[in-house]
């Protein structure tokens, strides 16, 4: 195999990975299609997490629990507490959301240690054309949870405040004054950081998890494609390389869960506090 | 290579999410929150009942001991009046014994007295019995008890 062929088969083992499985729901495709390997993938893993959890919670016992209750209440626990660190008031709605995104997230990150060609060479065994295997890689996943967050933030922010106080919230501040031409002149600066902070909360908070997966996975990619394309013969080098490097990810993939969960929490909390 | 592409994905993803939340709110949160809160509840429970079996139990301990504490008042006052008893009826036997023997003394001096009395007082009519014999037969002939009536009681009364 020549330097040539072998970097023109290393672009296209990359691109290939890097590619969905793009099914368009009408002729023109674009914005109008689907990454069907994502949203298989992101199902079945939550419903993975909701079964679980479900299957603990139906016969859930006051009593002494069993191994899988303990460790299920702990996870609720860990997650009841963040949610009660940020938040003062009632958390029967935004336990359950915190607990959904943590987890979900979670269980999709962790698609990025498996290694990288198992899944897809399944699916495209059984007729997928490409497949990636980590939602959370997909800017769709990432943005759809923080858009969802986004609208959250709004409505806790009208229902605590009212629409119009919340409005009045976004025009009189930050900057605030004492006279009214003066709260005229701040207005259009208030509205200002208002918008960018309504973009700059699900934007940052959807490109962050989307970043440090994509990262990892493209990691794992390189090393695996590297190892088959150029340095077949040092394989032991790349297992070596990988293993290391799914340590690693494994960290990113747990803080980028928990993350995720803390900001939506601390953004939601932030949206009901008065100014 | 589509890496950004944004797509109808995306609304799938948010309705995806939105059932996935709705589970979570309604089949999983509420359920294991409830076993949670009332095991803490139980617990709660548990320690406080703990807590005041503790203090039944030093209660308990301290009146046990007051309890104990009376008793052996009690049987040692008995124990004093048992022995005060006791000297009593030893006392009381004592005089009762002594008291009877005097009694008892006393009654056989009596008897003694009585018998040396009734002896004497036979001896006495057996010896003027024998003294009128005595001088019938020495003066032969028969001494008429009647007659020397008044010298035999001289003589009677002279032994």
């Amino acid at each position: 195999m020549s330097a040539e062929s072998g970097g023109e088969n290393f672009t296209q083992y990359i691109q290939h990975h890097l590619t969905f499985w793009n099914a368009p729901l009408t002729h023109a495709g674009g914005v109008a299609s689907i990454h069907v390997d994502t949203l298989i993938m992101s199902c079945v893993l939550g419903f993975i997490f909701l079964f679980w959890f479900w299957w603990f919670a139906r016969k859930a016992t006051s009593g002494v629990p069993s191994k899988g209750q303990a460790f299920v209440e702990l996870a609720l626990e860990f997650v009841d507490g963040q949610v009660k660190d940020a938040w003062h008031g009632s958390r029967k709605f935004l336990g359950p959301l915190a607990l959904t995104i943590f987890f979900w997230i979670l269980f999709m990150n962790l698609m990025d240690v498996l290694p990288v060609d198992l899944i897809p060479t399944a699916a495209e065994a059984t007729g997928a054309t490409h497949f990636r295997p980590v939602p959370t890689a997909d800017v769709n996943m990432t943005f759809a949870m923080s858009l969802s967050v986004l609208v959250l933030t709004l409505f806790y922010g009208m229902k605590s405040k009212g629409v119009g106080g919340y409005l009045k919230g976004a025009v009189s501040a930050p900057f605030t004054a004492k006279n009214v031409v003066m709260k005229v002149l701040l207005a259009p600066f208030n509205i200002l950081m208002f918008v960018i902070e309504m973009v700059t909360q699900p934007v940052s908070l959807a490109l962050r998890l989307f970043g440090n997966i994509f990262a990892g996975d493209l990691l794992f990619m390189l090393i695996a494609g590297l190892m088959v394309h150029f340095l077949s013969l040092w394989w032991p080098i790349g297992v070596i390389g990988y293993v290391a490097w799914s340590f690693v990810e494994l960290l990113i993939i747990l803080i980028q869960a928990f993350i995720f969960m803390y900001l939506s929490v601390t953004y939601i909390a932030m949206a009901q506090q008065h100014h | 290579m589509g890496v950004l592409a944004i797509n109808a994905t995306l609304i799938g993803e948010v309705i995806a999410f939105l059932i996935m939340l709705s589970i979570t709110l309604k089949f999983v949160w509420p359920p294991l929150m409830r076993a949670i809160e009332e095991r803490q509840q139980k617990i709660a429970e548990g320690l406080e009942a703990a807590d005041r079996a503790h203090k039944e139990l030093a209660e308990a301990d301290t009146r046990a001991a007051d309890e104990v504490k009376k008793a052996r008042a009690e049987a040692a006052s008995i124990i004093e009046r048992a022995n005060q008893q006791a000297g009593q009826i030893v006392d009381k036997a004592r005089t009762d014994a002594l008291a009877e023997a005097a009694r008892q003394k006393a009654q056989a001096q009596a008897d003694i007295d009585n018998m040396a009395h009734r002896a004497r007082a036979e001896l006495r009519g057996q010896v003027a019995t024998l003294a009128v014999q005595g001088a019938s037969k020495i003066l032969g002939r028969e001494v008429d008890a009647g007659t020397h009536k008044a010298l035999l009681d001289d003589l009677v009364a002279g032994i």
